[in-house]
């Protein structure tokens, strides 16, 4: 599938199939909106962030792997779109690393 | 293996265009997909925002002569270290080596055409004007208070400033940062020249490429960052601010997750010139090659994993400290890898003592005290008695000055002959390697100590028993303003009464010495075929015997 995409760009979706990816995103964007006009709490404290996040993610790869072509890239792309993800674990990780322990044990502040 | 024939050329073999020749017009220029004009361009511009940094660090060291605060009011004070900062960080530090060396050179190094994306390579330019336009615009205006680190409430909810301006300005100048990571990464990839494998690269190209990584994965973080700031500023929404529901805390972490790993940014391409620079200069294949390359990518993974020692005493948690001072340890281990590695270069090294090297060798003196005082503010409990003060000012300028500032003259006088193709006056070249070397050391030395004493870092005032020590770093700001502002004047004078530099100057094997000085826009007139490994020396190529008989006529006439 790489070598297609190098070699004469064959192997995209025609237009309905990006105009399905756009039908995906809107419909993403009116269930980030529903959602968030809905209290979560219910389920756990911060289930409204969760939710729309994990609508976020869907939308984003969503965007990464047929807009910007990655799904018919050589396997390079693939580790570097791997690799920022990676990243951004590292990021979130790190981060909530602090947050979450600030007033557990012997290690509150 | 390569022969000599292939490396001493003749400098009266020059191309009659090469890339300064070829198109005179301010047009040729400004639409020029050449990477060697774009680094010209480069090199003007940040010269230019180096200039006016280092006049608001002279108006803060005269400010700090004396105790009371008579030059300048507490709030024009604050100004002026901000706008130092800004100025000096995202508009000289971070594109310094990367924009300008590296956009000339590592097409070349590795025996490309040009970079691989040429148009976005100007369109980077583009965007560093943009962004320093608009940020000395909001300059000019009234400027900024907050501290370059823009820390939240400062930013958002006590200052006045054009925070707003000087951030668009930053935002935009990331895209520029970006850009020439992605180029060089692209380029590194998919333009080396036939035989030019990963381990012949040399280190300097490493150098560029394990920046460009931290470049394109830390600095969206900063726009989305700096975005963010200004939509809480603009329409209060509560992302930082704890009166809307925000936490100025997540600031930090975020802007330390990019500025952390910036600090690489800065200082990653200036140990890849130190490499070349050592190397070549002892004229021996440097130490541990691999173990160099693969250090410039551990310092880029390890660096992202750090950005929580500047927080200790922010209100993090305990256990995230410790995390994070342990995580700081770490990330000393590939540094020092790297300083062990040139030192062992250098030891029973044919060594040529130039400007270049001198720059060299006083980079290792002072990253080496950098680094070290780096580990003192990297120990949870040591930090506290020094966060804020000037010891973390001393630190923090030993790494970027004595190590970046330090690492970018030396390499711009190592390549201004084959840039140029002028020699520079190498006297007075060495005069103002020392000058910087001795002001350096005068101007922030001393911090170490005041800070040690507990003078805080931005205050315009001081106790007076401190201003012994002030005034030593004052004099000795300006002893390094006298030895950086010389360059200027000797290597302008080099580009109309300077000697013919010829190819190969240095005699040395890399590729950039196997063109003509300066260099035709096609880089190569046909395309070089690599058989040989980096910094080979030996006899076999004729470049020592070439070399020693040139040493020998030196010393005949001196």
């Amino acid at each position: 599938m790489s070598e297609k995409h190098i070699e004469s760009g064959e192997g995209h979706i025609a237009i309905p199939g990006y105009l399905g990816v756009f039908a995906v995103l809107v419909v993403g964007t009116i269930l980030t909106y529903w959602a968030a006009t809905k209290d979560m709490d219910w389920i756990f404290p911060g289930a409204n962030t969760l939710v729309a996040l994990l609508i976020a993610f869907t939308k984003m790869t969503c965007v990464m792997l047929f807009f910007m072509h990655v799904y018919w890239s050589p396997k390079l792309i693939w580790l570097s779109a791997i690799a920022s993800f990676f990243w951004l674990a590292i990021m979130f990780a790190y981060t909530m690393q602090d947050y979450l322990t600030r007033s557990s044990g012997v290690f509150s502040t | 293996m390569q022969n000599a024939d292939a490396i001493i050329t003749d400098s009266s073999g020059e191309p009659k265009v090469n890339y300064l020749t070829n198109g005179s017009t301010i047009k040729s220029w400004l639409l020029t997909k050449d990477h060697k004009r774009i680094a010209i361009m480069y090199l003007v511009s940040v010269s230019a925002f180096f200039l006016m940094g280092g006049l608001y660090a002279a108006a803060i060291r005269l400010e700090l002569l004396t105790p009371a605060s008579d030059l300048m009011e507490s709030g024009t004070y604050n100004k002026a270290f901000t706008q130092h900062g800004v100025l000096m960080i995202f508009f000289f530090l971070i594109p310094a080596i990367p924009a300008i060396l590296g956009n000339f050179l590592l097409p070349i190094m590795i025996g490309a055409k040009d970079l691989a994306l040429p148009r976005i390579n100007l369109l980077s330019l583009y965007f560093y004007w943009i962004g320093g336009g608009l940020t000395l615009y909001a300059l000019l205006q009234g400027g900024v208070d907050t501290g370059w680190t823009f820390y939240t409430p400062y930013s958002t909810t006590f200052s006045n400033t054009f925070v707003m301006a000087v951030g668009l300005g930053i935002f935009i100048n990331g895209f520029s940062s970006i850009l020439t990571g992605l180029n060089f990464i692209v380029t590194v990839h998919t333009m080396r020249a036939p035989g030019m494998t990963w381990f012949r690269l040399p280190l300097f190209v490493w150098a560029q490429y394990a920046t460009s990584l931290v470049m394109i994965l830390g600095t969206p973080v900063i726009a989305i960052t700096v975005l963010m700031l200004a939509i809480e500023r603009a329409v209060h929404i509560g992302i930082f601010d704890p009166a809307i529901g925000g936490d100025p805390i997540l600031f930090q972490h975020l802007f330390w997750f990019y500025s952390h790993p910036a600090v690489y940014i800065m200082i990653l391409p200036g140990m890849g010139v130190i490499s070349e620079l050592v190397s070549n200069f002892s004229r021996k294949k440097i130490f541990g090659y691999e173990f160099i390359a693969f250090s410039s990518i551990a310092i880029a993974v390890f660096g992202f994993l750090v950005w929580g020692h500047h927080m200790f005493v922010s209100g993090q948690s305990i256990y995230a400290g410790l995390v994070f001072s342990f995580l700081t340890m770490v990330v000393a281990v590939p540094s020092a890898i790297k300083m062990f590695n040139w030192t062992a270069t250098l030891y029973k090294g044919s060594i040529l003592w130039n400007t270049p090297l001198l720059y060299a060798v006083g980079f290792l003196g002072l990253f080496l005290i950098g680094g070290l005082t780096g580990l003192f503010l990297g120990s949870i409990g040591l930090t506290v008695h020094l966060t804020d003060t000037y010891f973390v000012v001393a630190h923090f300028h030993y790494v970027m000055v004595g190590g970046q500032v330090i690492a970018y003259l030396g390499g711009l006088h190592y390549w201004w002959p084959k840039m140029t193709g002028k020699m520079y006056s190498e006297f007075w070249g060495k005069i103002s390697a020392m000058l910087v070397f001795v002001g350096f050391n005068l101007t922030f030395f001393p911090q170490f100590i005041l800070g040690y004493q507990g003078m805080p870092r931005r205050y315009a005032s001081y106790p007076e028993e401190l201003q012994v020590l002030n005034i030593f770093s004052t004099a000795g700001a300006s002893v390094l303003g006298v030895g950086l502002m010389m360059p200027v004047v000797y290597l302008v004078h080099s580009l109309f009464f300077g000697k013919p530099a010829g190819d190969n100057p240095w005699m040395l094997p890399g590729l950039e010495w196997r063109t003509s000085s300066p260099p035709p826009t096609e880089n190569f007139e046909t395309m070089p075929v690599v058989t040989w490994e980096a910094y080979e020396f030996g006899e076999e190529n004729g470049l020592d015997t070439e070399e020693a008989r040139r040493r020998e006529a030196v010393s005949t006439v001196s």
